[in-house]
């Protein structure tokens, strides 16, 4: 279930708590910097570099001798085993921000971005010590996973001198899973299936525009007190607050007001480029919408262009407009 | 390997060798345990499901891991990796393959950057930079 706005507002104003603070004492690695570690980590990257792997060509390169993959920074401090049971009893900040979100649905978590700076090779024997903050907590995002909010933590490694030796900042998404067919689809096995168009979220003022939609019609909200015309559809009329609202069947022929190509970035489960547009329909309304079935360069503002409903293979309807013959 | 390239004969808009990497479970799983994240959705599918994914997916060390070995594959052993920078798109997941690309957007003062894309089956699971000092003078 959805929170309601009072408990957003309670959910978030805990959230803000958590922002600029320790996730807790600084940690210790497990294991100093060592060999074994090392060999694995290649083993899995598939890399072959002698400076992590060949003491003899090591030693004749600029490192002077074995150093560990700089890339490595942050797994000699992981938790490790631990954290395969979950945070059902967390032990540090960071955790309980986590199961904050978890116990709120926000269960889903997913690694979005890392910058690493490191300011030394680390070689074996050294000991590595992570101090971590809780940076910045976004606003509720919509992604294609499904809402959630970032987390920003930034930390830094120092060693046995309490040198520094790198910096890291990590952000995660947490997140409401969104139902996902197509995650069924490839139970089976074998290659992952494409996910499919980012769904529109749907309620209580728009969830019938998209029900008509998949009747096969294109609707427009019509006041049946004045008469106005509405789009997007919306809970009140804007010209006489009348909340006795119907809609009529639009004719889909309408001129493109105004476009744009969008080239970059590419989203999965998208055709690109796609060439977004504001159209006017005839009906005196204006809907953002797709124009499909000519190269983008063809496309210019006043284009006469036609409404058709598209069906996705996963069965999802949409209106979309093309150019009128 | 063979021997490192130098800083002086590299020059911006110089494209990478490319690498295709076949991905398994046992890259997927080995990178997360050789990392020590035992987070579930890096090593049980069921796990992975629950959360609306199809399979397990790379964790985001394997993926910078990958990213780091890319670049010095091509530099050499007496590169220094500096930093790196990911973005993380379509996750990487057993059965798809992740093609790796590279261009040098900058080089100044024996210090190099390249841009790295991995691309799998859904679309670029990883953007990311990486900074590297190469050797310079004979």
């Amino acid at each position: 279930m959805p929170l309601t706005p009072e408990q957003k507002k309670e959910l978030e104003a805990q959230l803000e708590t958590f922002v600029g603070k320790p996730i807790g004492p600084a940690k210790a690695g497990r294991d100093a910097v060592n060999e074994p570690m090392i060999r694995s980590w290649c083993d899995a990257m598939g890399d072959a570099n002698p400076a992590y792997l060949d003491p003899a060509a090591a030693k004749d390169s600029v490192h002077g001798g074995i150093v560990a993959p700089p890339a490595m920074l942050q797994a000699w401090t992981m938790i490790g085993w631990d954290m395969h049971r979950g945070y059902d009893e967390p032990t540090n900040e960071e955790q309980r921000l986590h199961k904050l979100l978890t116990d709120n649905g926000y269960t889903g978590v997913v690694g979005t971005n890392t910058a690493q700076g490191y300011t030394r090779y680390l070689r074996p024997g050294d000991t590595v010590t992570a101090e971590t903050v809780i940076e910045s907590i976004s606003e509720e995002k919509a992604t294609a996973l499904g809402i959630g909010y970032f987390i920003v933590t930034r930390t830094t490694f120092s060693d046995q001198d309490a040198e520094e030796v790198g910096w890291m900042t990590f952000r995660v998404l947490k997140y409401i899973p969104a139902q996902q067919p197509q995650a069924a689809a490839s139970d089976a096995g074998g290659a992952p299936a494409v996910p499919g168009r980012i769904r529109p979220p749907m309620g209580h003022d728009n969830a019938w525009w998209w029900n008509a939609v998949a009747d096969g019609i294109l609707p427009i909200q019509t006041c049946n007190a004045c008469g106005a015309h509405h789009h997007p559809p919306r809970p009140m009329c804007g010209e006489c607050r009348s909340m006795d609202l119907g809609f009529i069947e639009s004719t889909g022929q309408g001129t493109v007001h105004t476009f744009t190509v969008i080239r970059h970035p590419q989203f999965p489960g998208y055709d690109f480029p796609i060439l977004a547009a504001l159209i006017d329909l005839e009906e005196g309304v204006r809907i953002v919408s797709n124009v499909v079935g000519c190269d983008p360069g063809d496309v210019h503002i006043g284009m006469a262009v036609e409404a058709f409903i598209h069906e996705d293979e996963d069965g999802f309807k949409l209106p979309l407009f093309r150019p009128v013959k | 390997m063979s021997a490192s390239i130098r800083f002086d004969d590299v020059k911006v808009g110089q494209e990478l060798p490319p690498l295709d990497v076949p991905l398994t479970a046992a890259i997927v799983v080995g990178g997360a345990i050789a990392s020590r994240d035992y987070t579930p959705v890096h090593h049980d599918r069921g796990a992975a499901q629950a959360q609306g994914l199809s399979d397990v997916i790379m964790n985001i060390l394997t993926t910078n891991g990958y990213v780091s070995r890319y670049v010095t594959d091509w530099a050499g052993p007496d590169a220094r990796v500096r930093g790196l920078e990911v973005k993380l798109g379509a996750p990487n997941m057993p059965g798809d393959t992740m093609k790796m690309t590279g261009r040098v957007t900058s080089a100044e003062n024996g210090s190099v950057e390249v841009e790295v894309v991995g691309k799998n089956g859904w679309g670029n699971h990883v953007e990311g930079t990486v900074t590297v000092d190469l050797p310079t003078g004979a």
